[in-house]
């Protein structure tokens, strides 16, 4: 066998061993009430926001605070605490991707990308929120 | 029907150029494909001639479609739905011209401009390979024309027509003051209620955005023209010569891309609330992954050049590299990374078509490959292990081992797409990536270090005896920085810490190897030492990401004693952000804060600046940040924040507001939510946090802040506060009376959220007072102060090897004209 086609398996071999780690550090995505099940551990939630109850945020008080309410497809809902600042354009949002864990009713975010907030004004190719605005003028 | 006001001949125009450039690169393809096969001469002649003629006029028909859609932008012809949705009136001249490229058929368009521009210059320099080359680019322009046809093939939506009429979108549906209610059809002035456009979202309004999408997909366009030499080289069973002339542009490409990436990075630095420069976002990394590809089939170029070796690996890299561009369109433009990455476009609905473009060029270059494999020239001997040709290839499959790791992570949506799987990143995404790429950076920093002192074929000893030198230099700077640096970024334990340190070494061997070797191997033929420059950019990169990503500290931890979170999880929450009083000194850590004011400027850009001022504490060294806070116009509370820093030569503070009130709402005064109360002298009024005393009131003060005389008649209250903690605030509210009119001037406490109006004096010698509690009239900011330590690094590295690239390209071409 040649050196370079040791090398290659060698690759080979070093590429799954990633990607098989990589795996082992992957979470997937959860329901409020499977989250709940899994209290501690670090998920990831897609929901809706509950635009029902305000999001709570006042940075005079305290800037590193933002607490708001969510529900899912199945009709959960939650409490969401988030340790940073109130994200752009939240209340819009259609829906957030959260990532963090569950202490007791509350879903607990301590980092600060842990919530993606898909809020199509960003890139304003989605028709809906066209539509709303129109209305909105 | 004719509707008022339209404008219909420019989307006419418009139109017409779009489907000309469609049918001019179809003609395009069909010629050069014919003047690739044919065997004869003459005939040869003739469909080139054809070929160059319908290519020039798709670059014709390109740049009047761009023409036209500018217009109709600058023009705010808002009857046409590009216009309406990506443009606004208010919008500066320069972002007008962004606006095109803010939106998915614009940025197709620029990307097509590109290639006409790039086609050109193939045309005029690539001689015998400009038939088989042609073709293929004749065929992605055909490809990317598409992409602005819009048209309805069996149901299946064909591109997205930049000339559609609103009136022609289901935009209007749901509008029913738009319609007549008698009829139910739009109304024919239906234009007279459509006044303005949505806009550029106010984060894509700045400079960056008018130079990095340019650049960026002038490296997308870029790397079809190396993608084009392999597979004419295969095509035409030339199988290496093609790699010299390809050589130039895999340069260039490369060159391009890494620009185009970078300004991206400094963008993200510079001017968006993203708080760093990278974040592994599956967008970014779209961009990325094709370079490294691109890179590693640089290097295989260039050892097939200089020895025979690793031709195939060259044909898989450059085919792979492009084919990763498609790949990264297709995931950015589908909408599939919707719920892992904060930039990516949403569902156009054309996933079917971006799917297409990737599978009518994978399909012919993996037929080709795979039928030609065995004829492709290979050397049997083995390389020497001791040659710089086996050190370069595995740097390659490094390179490529890295993009394959960094792609798969970013491809998860797909998976879960279409196996119903829900897999997703976890909680600490960056760090998945960072824990294999650290290694990456070590493998690829000590191979860029060596790999320049060994020769090809071969290496004597006694040349391998001149990096004993500059490794000692190396270690030495490395040790220096890991003892004396301050490197202790223990969040992911020791053994990542070390990593981090093994990784600074490898970065500095990196920078330090190339540039000694500029004299030591070149003798200071600064002319041929492009690589070595470029390597030592790129070590200088990797070593301003580990000090400036490793040191990156928080300084606004949120440390004052008005704010402490009184949860009981508080203590591991991050708090990084601190509020600022406007004009109270608060305690920062290190520093001394101060918001000093606001100014408003520029109002079409509705911009407010928040001057904070900075004191060191040990140092005294004073200095001023301006973040600024821009207004959407929507409405009065949608802001969105840009920071701002201060550069030092070694570090930069970096500062971006992450809530701050509404200068707007200072002025407007609503004493609808005062409570009344009439008290004597020495009595109390109870609030939520405290008292207030009435110590006495003063007549026509003359103090530091009111000036009447006896001639006056002007009241002033002399008020304490006290807090339940027994801090004490003092207050003056004061009401005079001008032209038979009683004027009140309130007195606030920020520090209590207090505002008091002094109203006049009542029944049995009581005073009126009128006390509020509020959060809103504040004025405050909070803000995110960050120390990003030698991230000059960062940047100086960048242009170092953007400059390496440049040279490199310029020499090569250079040889191509000398052999001629």
């Amino acid at each position: 066998m040649k050196k370079l086609h040791i090398v290659l398996l060698v690759f080979i071999a070093v590429a799954i061993g990633l990607l098989v780690s990589f795996m082992g550090s992957l979470s997937t995505y959860e329901t409020i009430a499977s989250a709940r099940q899994k209290e501690g551990r670090s998920v990831t939630i897609i929901a809706k926001l509950d635009n029902t109850r305000p999001v709570e945020y006042n940075a005079v008080k305290n800037p590193n605070y933002c607490s708001f309410y969510i529900s899912d497809t199945l009709g959960n809902k939650a409490k969401v605490e988030y340790f940073f600042e109130k994200p752009y354009d939240m209340e819009k949002a259609e829906r957030v991707v959260l990532k963090g864990k569950m202490k007791g009713n509350v879903f607990e975010i301590t980092q600060k990308d842990g919530i993606l907030i898909k809020c199509p004004s960003k890139y304003t190719d989605d028709p809906n929120v066209a539509r709303k605005n129109l209305n909105e003028n | 029907m004719d509707y008022l006001g339209e404008h219909l001949l420019p989307g006419k125009i418009g139109h017409f150029f779009a489907t000309l450039s469609f049918a001019a690169s179809f003609v395009a393809t069909i010629s050069y494909y014919k003047a690739t096969r044919s065997t004869n001469p003459e005939e040869e002649k003739r469909w080139k001639r054809l070929a160059r003629t319908a290519f020039g006029l798709d670059a014709i028909a390109v740049f009047l479609v761009f023409a036209v859609i500018y217009y109709i932008v600058r023009s705010h012809y808002f009857e046409y739905n590009f216009a309406w949705e990506h443009s606004s009136r208010s919008l500066d001249m320069k972002y007008l011209l962004s606006c095109v490229w803010s939106a998915q058929e614009g940025s197709f368009l620029l990307w097509t401009i590109w290639h006409c521009i790039l086609g050109a210059i193939l045309i005029l320099t690539s001689r015998r390979w400009e038939s088989p080359v042609m073709t293929v680019m004749s065929f992605i322009q055909l490809c990317l024309a598409t992409m602005i046809m819009g048209i309805y093939v069996f149901g299946a939506k064909v591109g997205i027509n930049p000339f559609l009429l609103i009136r022609h979108t289901e935009l209007f549906d749901g509008a029913p003051f738009l319609h007549d209610a008698s009829t139910g059809l739009l109304k024919h002035d239906y234009l007279n209620f459509i006044k303005d456009g949505q806009g550029l979202t106010p984060l894509l309004q700045n400079y960056w955005m008018v130079i990095h999408p340019p650049i960026l997909f002038l490296g997308f366009a870029s790397t079809v023209v190396p993608f084009a030499f392999a597979f004419a080289g295969l095509w035409k069973k030339d199988y290496g010569s093609w790699t010299k002339a390809a050589l130039p542009w895999t340069l260039f490409s490369s060159c391009i891309l890494a620009t185009g990436v970078m300004m991206g990075a400094a963008w993200a630095y510079e001017s968006l609330s993203f708080g760093g420069y990278w974040a592994w976002d599956p967008v970014e990394n779209a961009s990325l992954v094709p370079w490294l590809v691109m890179v590693a089939g640089l290097h295989t170029m260039v050892v097939y050049n200089a020895t025979g070796h690793s031709l195939r690996a060259t044909y898989f890299f450059i085919f792979t590299s492009f084919l990763l561009i498609l790949y990264s369109t297709f995931l950015t433009r589908s909408g599939i990374l919707g719920d892992t990455s904060v930039h990516s476009f949403v569902d156009s609905g054309m996933n079917f078509q971006l799917l297409a473009l990737i599978a009518v060029f994978l399909i012919p270059a993996l037929i080709l490959f795979i039928k030609e494999y065995k004829r492709i020239p290979h050397i049997q001997k083995e390389e020497n292990i001791y040659s710089r040709e086996f050190w370069m290839f595995i740097g390659s499959l490094v390179l490529f081992l890295s993009s394959v790791f960094i792609i798969a992570a970013t491809s998860l949506p797909v998976p879960n797409k279409i196996f119903g799987t829900n897999m997703t990143m976890g909680e600490d995404a960056s760090f998945a990536y960072n824990r294999i790429e650290i290694f990456i950076a070590v493998i690829l920093g000590a191979l860029t270090a060596v790999t320049q002192y060994l020769k090809y074929k071969n290496t004597a000893g006694d040349s391998l005896k001149k990096i004993l030198f500059p490794t000692s230099l190396a270690l030495i700077i490395a040790v220096f920085i890991s003892l004396f640096g301050h490197v202790h970024y223990d969040k992911y334990g020791t053994g990542f810490l070390a990593a981090i340190h093994l990784a600074i070494f490898c970065a500095v061997y990196a920078a330090i190897a190339n540039l000694m070797y500029i004299w030591s191997g070149m003798r200071g033929h600064l002319k041929a030492a492009g690589a070595s420059i470029a390597h030592a950019g790129f070590g200088l990169m990797l070593l301003g990401i580990l000090l400036s990503s490793s040191k990156k500290e928080v300084l606004s931890y949120n440390t004052t004693g008005i704010n402490i979170n009184f949860q009981p999880a508080a203590k591991q929450n991050p708090m990084e952000n601190i509020t600022l009083i406007k004009s109270i000194k608060t305690d920062m850590g290190k520093y001394w804060a101060t918001f000093i004011s606001n100014d408003s400027v520029n109002p079409k850009n509705r911009i407010t600046y928040f001057h904070v001022q900075l004191q060191k504490k040990d140092s005294g060294d004073l200095f001023d940040l301006y973040p600024n806070m821009v207004n959407t116009g929507k409405s009065a509370d949608d802001n969105v924040f840009n920071p701002d820093m201060h550069h030092y030569w070694d570090k930069d503070i970096f500062s971006y507001i992450s809530a701050a009130y509404n200068p707007q709402q200072e002025n407007e005064e609503d004493t609808a939510s005062f409570k009344p109360y009439s008290i004597g002298i020495k009595d109390t009024i109870f609030y939520s946090k405290g008292y207030i005393i009435l110590d006495k009131i003063i007549s026509n003060p003359d103090n530091y802040k009111y000036h009447f005389t006896a001639s006056d008649t002007a009241l002033m209250a002399d008020m304490t506060i006290i807090n339940k903690d027994s801090m004490h605030f003092k207050a003056n509210p004061l009401f005079y009376v001008r032209n038979n009119r009683i004027i009140a001037v309130i007195d606030t406490v920020f520090a209590q959220d207090l505002a008091i109006s002094f109203n006049g004096v009542g029944e049995n010698k009581k005073l009126l007072f009128g006390i509020k509690e509020s959060a809103s009239m504040i004025p405050f900011v909070a803000l995110k102060v960050l120390l990003f330590p030698q991230i000059n690094l960062l940047w100086i590295g960048t242009l170092i090897m953007i400059t390496g690239f440049i040279m490199s390209m310029i020499r090569r071409i250079k040889l191509i004209r000398k052999v001629r």
